[in-house]
C-alpha cells in the first residue's frame, strides 16, 4: 500500500509544473461538468424530508428507493404497461444501432475506396446536409412518413434514424486512410467486393464503427420526435417519449422532482455506459492512428 | 499519410481539375490530411482537360454527348456493386433528408393549413415574416442571433482549449478527462432539464439561490428560468455545459494526431511559447478536425430550441425571452397549423445556418493554399 502511494507519488513528480497546474485546473473543471450528474444519482435516492430542506444538501444521507416506488406507481395507472414502453426502445435502440452502422458502412465504403460516376455528387449532398438539421424539417418529414404508410410502425421509429449523414461522413474519412494497396491485394486473391467490406474494411475501421454505434444509440435511445409526431397508438411510443410526458408539467411543480431525477437516470445512464465502454476503444485506437 | 493516397492521385487530379466553387468546398471538409495532400498537390497543377474540352470542334458535339453517354453508362454499369451498396443509406436520405428540405421550400411558398391543399401565395410568407411579423422580429431572430453568437463561437473555442488542455497532460489521465467532458452532453432531452432544474430553480431551495444567498451575493432568491432577463443566460450557461459533445472528440483525436516532430522542428526554428504553437502548428495541422467542429457547433447551436420551454416549464417562455427561430416554427407548424409559414420559417433557418457554416468555412478554408 505505501509502496503503491509513493510510486503514485513519484509519477506526480515526474509531472512539470506546468502540468500540476493544469491538472488542478482541469479537476476543479471536472468537478463542474459532472456536478449535476453527481447530483442527480444522489436526488434520485433522496427520501422527501432531504429533497426540500433548507438549506439544500448535495449528497444524499439515508438513500431510500421511494422515488423509485413512485415513479413505478405512477407508471401503473397508465393505459400502456411501463414495460411495453421499455420494450420498444430497447427494441429499437438496438436494430437502431445495428441498421445505422450497417447503412453508413455500407455507404461510406464504396465513397471512399470506388470511383463510381457520381460519388462526388453524393458525398457533397452528405457535406450539405451535414450543416442542416433534420429537426427544422419536422413538418415535411412528418407529411413524408405519413405517405409512406409507416405511421404506427417500428419502420416510423428505425427508417428516419437511418438517414444520418454524420455516420457516412464519419466512416468515409476513417476508410478514406485504408492503404488502397490492402485492398488490392485482397481482391487479387479472389475476395468480392463484399467480402473485401466485411473481412477487411469492417475490422480496420473498427474504431470508427465503434462511434457510429455510440452516436446511433444515442438518437435512438433518446429521441422522443419519432414517438411524438409519427406514433399514434400509445404502445408503439418509446419510454424516453413516455418519460417526457411525465415530467413535462414537473418543471415548476417541486411535487415529483425525485421521481423526475429517477428518469432522469433511466435515460441517462445506459447512454453513459455504452459511452464509456466503446469510448476507450476510440479513443486509444484514435490516438494511434496518428502514427499510421 | 499522402503517400497512402498515392494511388488514387493520377484519376483525382483530372477530377479536381474542374474545380468550381462547391467542390472547393467539399474538399474542404472533406481535407483529412489525405484529401488536403490532394488538394495541395493539384493546386500547383491546375491545367488540362477542362480547356481541353472547351476547344473542341461544335459540330462534333451531339456525336460526341451520346458516345460519352454511352461511356459513363459503361461505367455506371461497372460499378453496380457500388450503388448496391449505398442504396439502404441513399434511400432513407433521399426520403427523409432530401425531399424534407425541398418540400420545405415548395411548401414555404404556399398558404397550407394540413386541411385543403396548399395554395401558391409566392412570396408572401417571406414577406410577412421580415416585415409583419412581430414576434419573430422582436423575440426569436434576436434572441437567436445573441444565442447563437455566444454559444456557437464560445462553445466552440471552449471545445478546442479544452482538448489542447487534455492533450497536455499524461497520456494515461487524458481518457479520464475526455470523459468529463463529454459526459454532459449524453443528458440529452428531457434529462438536461431535469438535471438543471433543481440547480436553477426559483426558490431558496434552488442550489445557485440557496449558495450565492449564503455567501451574500444576492438577498433575495433569484427566478434563474423564469425572470424574462434571466432566462436567456440560463439558457446559455446549460447549452454550453452540454456543447462538448462530437465537435469536441473530433477536436481531440485531431490533437492527438498532430506529428510531434513538428513541434519539434518548430522549436528548433525559434518558435517559443504554447501560444506560438497553437497558432503556427497545432491549427493549421489539424483544420479538417477545427472545421468539423465549427460545422457540429453551428448546427447543434441553430437546431437548440426546446431548452427555454423545458427550463421555464412555459410554452411560450416568459415574456418571449427564450423564444427561438425553432420554437416560431413549432408555434406555428403544430400549435396554429400555418404549415406554410412554418416551412418558410425553416427555410429562413437553414438559410441562415448555411450562411453560418459558409462564413466558418472561409475561416478555415481561406488559409488552405498558403
Amino acid at each position: 500500500m505505501r509502496l503503491r502511494l509513493w510510486r503514485r507519488a513519484s509519477r506526480l513528480h515526474a509531472m512539470d509544473g506546468f502540468q500540476k497546474v493544469l491538472l488542478l485546473l482541469m479537476i476543479v473543471l471536472s468537478v463542474f461538468m459532472l456536478l449535476p450528474i453527481v447530483y442527480i444519482f444522489n436526488h434520485a435516492f433522496k427520501p422527501y424530508h432531504e429533497l426540500f430542506v433548507y438549506p439544500p444538501t448535495f449528497f444524499v444521507k439515508e438513500p431510500v428507493l421511494q422515488n423509485w416506488n413512485e415513479l413505478v406507481a405512477v407508471t401503473a395507472r397508465s393505459t400502456v404497461p411501463m414495460v411495453r414502453y421499455l420494450f420498444n426502445s430497447v427494441f429499437i435502440s438496438g436494430l437502431a444501432v445495428l441498421l445505422v452502422t450497417a447503412a453508413s458502412a455500407l455507404c461510406a465504403y464504396p465513397l471512399a475506396k470506388h470511383r463510381f460516376p457520381g460519388y462526388k455528387l453524393v458525398f457533397a449532398a452528405i457535406i450539405l446536409t451535414l450543416m442542416f438539421a433534420p429537426e427544422v424539417v419536422q413538418i415535411p418529414r412528418y407529411l413524408v412518413v405519413s405517405q409512406l404508410g409507416i405511421m404506427n410502425t417500428y419502420f416510423g421509429h428505425l427508417l428516419p434514424l437511418m438517414a444520418m449523414p454524420i455516420g457516412v461522413f464519419l466512416l468515409k474519412q476513417f476508410m478514406d486512410q485504408i492503404p488502397n494497396a490492402l485492398l488490392e491485394a485482397a481482391r487479387i486473391d479472389g475476395a468480392n467486393e463484399f467480402t473485401v467490406f466485411l473481412r477487411i474494411v469492417i475490422p480496420v475501421c473498427k474504431p470508427a464503427v465503434a462511434t457510429i454505434a455510440i452516436l446511433a444509440f444515442q438518437s435512438s435511445w433518446g429521441n422522443t420526435e419519432s414517438s411524438a409526431l409519427f406514433m399514434m397508438d400509445e404502445e408503439m411510443k418509446s419510454f424516453a417519449f413516455y418519460l417526457s410526458t411525465l415530467t413535462n408539467n414537473l418543471a415548476n411543480n417541486v411535487a415529483m422532482q425525485g421521481a423526475a431525477a429517477v428518469a432522469a437516470l433511466i435515460l441517462f445512464v445506459p447512454n453513459l455506459i455504452v459511452f464509456v465502454i466503446l469510448q476507450g476503444k476510440v479513443i486509444a485506437t484514435m490516438a494511434h492512428s496518428g502514427i499510421k | 499519410m499522402s503517400s497512402k493516397a498515392t494511388p488514387l492521385l493520377p484519376r483525382s487530379t483530372v477530377e479536381m481539375t474542374k474545380l468550381d466553387p462547391a467542390d472547393v468546398e467539399m474538399t474542404g471538409l472533406a481535407a483529412n490530411s489525405a484529401a488536403a495532400g490532394l488538394a495541395r498537390a493539384t493546386n500547383s497543377a491546375v491545367v488540362g482537360p477542362s480547356t481541353a474540352t472547351r476547344l473542341e470542334a461544335p459540330e462534333a458535339k451531339p456525336k460526341k454527348q451520346k458516345r460519352r453517354l454511352a461511356r459513363l453508362l459503361r461505367e455506371m454499369w461497372a460499378h453496380r456493386i457500388s450503388y448496391l451498396f449505398i442504396t439502404p443509406f441513399l434511400l432513407c436520405f433521399v426520403a427523409f433528408i432530401a425531399i424534407p428540405v425541398l418540400a420545405a421550400v415548395a411548401l414555404s411558398f404556399t398558404y397550407f393549413n394540413a386541411i385543403e391543399s396548399p395554395r401558391f401565395i409566392g412570396w408572401q410568407n417571406f414577406q410577412y415574416l421580415i416585415s409583419q411579423d412581430l414576434l419573430f422580429l422582436k423575440h426569436a431572430l434576436p434572441n437567436t442571433i445573441k444565442f447563437a453568437l455566444i454559444v456557437g463561437p464560445g462553445g466552440y473555442v471552449a471545445a478546442f482549449l479544452l482538448a489542447w488542455l487534455i492533450v497536455q497532460l499524461p497520456a494515461r489521465l487524458r481518457k479520464w478527462f475526455a470523459l468529463a467532458m463529454y459526459t454532459p452532453s449524453l443528458t440529452i432531452g428531457i434529462a438536461m432539464s431535469i438535471v438543471w432544474l433543481p440547480m436553477l430553480s426559483g426558490d431558496r431551495i434552488g442550489y445557485l439561490n440557496s449558495i450565492l444567498l449564503r455567501i451574500g451575493f444576492i438577498d433575495v432568491p433569484k427566478l434563474w428560468v423564469t425572470d424574462p432577463s434571466l432566462l436567456m443566460n440560463a439558457m446559455i450557461v446549460v447549452t454550453l455545459w452540454s456543447s462538448m459533445g462530437v465537435g469536441f472528440l473530433a477536436m481531440l483525436a485531431g490533437l492527438l494526431n498532430v506529428p510531434q516532430d513538428y513541434y519539434e522542428a518548430a522549436r528548433i526554428d525559434g518558435l517559443k511559447s504554447r501560444l506560438q504553437e497553437i497558432w503556427y502548428i497545432t491549427i493549421p495541422s489539424m483544420k479538417p478536425q477545427m472545421l468539423f467542429g465549427a460545422v457540429m457547433a453551428i448546427v447543434t447551436t441553430f437546431k437548440t430550441g426546446a431548452i427555454g420551454v423545458e427550463l421555464s416549464g412555459q410554452n411560450p417562455t416568459p415574456e418571449y425571452a427564450g423564444h427561438l427561430i425553432i420554437n416560431h416554427i413549432d408555434d406555428f407548424g403544430f400549435i396554429r397549423f400555418e404549415m406554410g409559414y412554418a416551412a418558410a420559417i425553416s427555410v429562413f433557418l437553414l438559410l441562415l445556418m448555411y450562411v453560418s457554416n459558409k462564413l466558418s468555412w472561409g475561416l478555415f478554408g481561406s488559409k488552405e493554399d498558403e
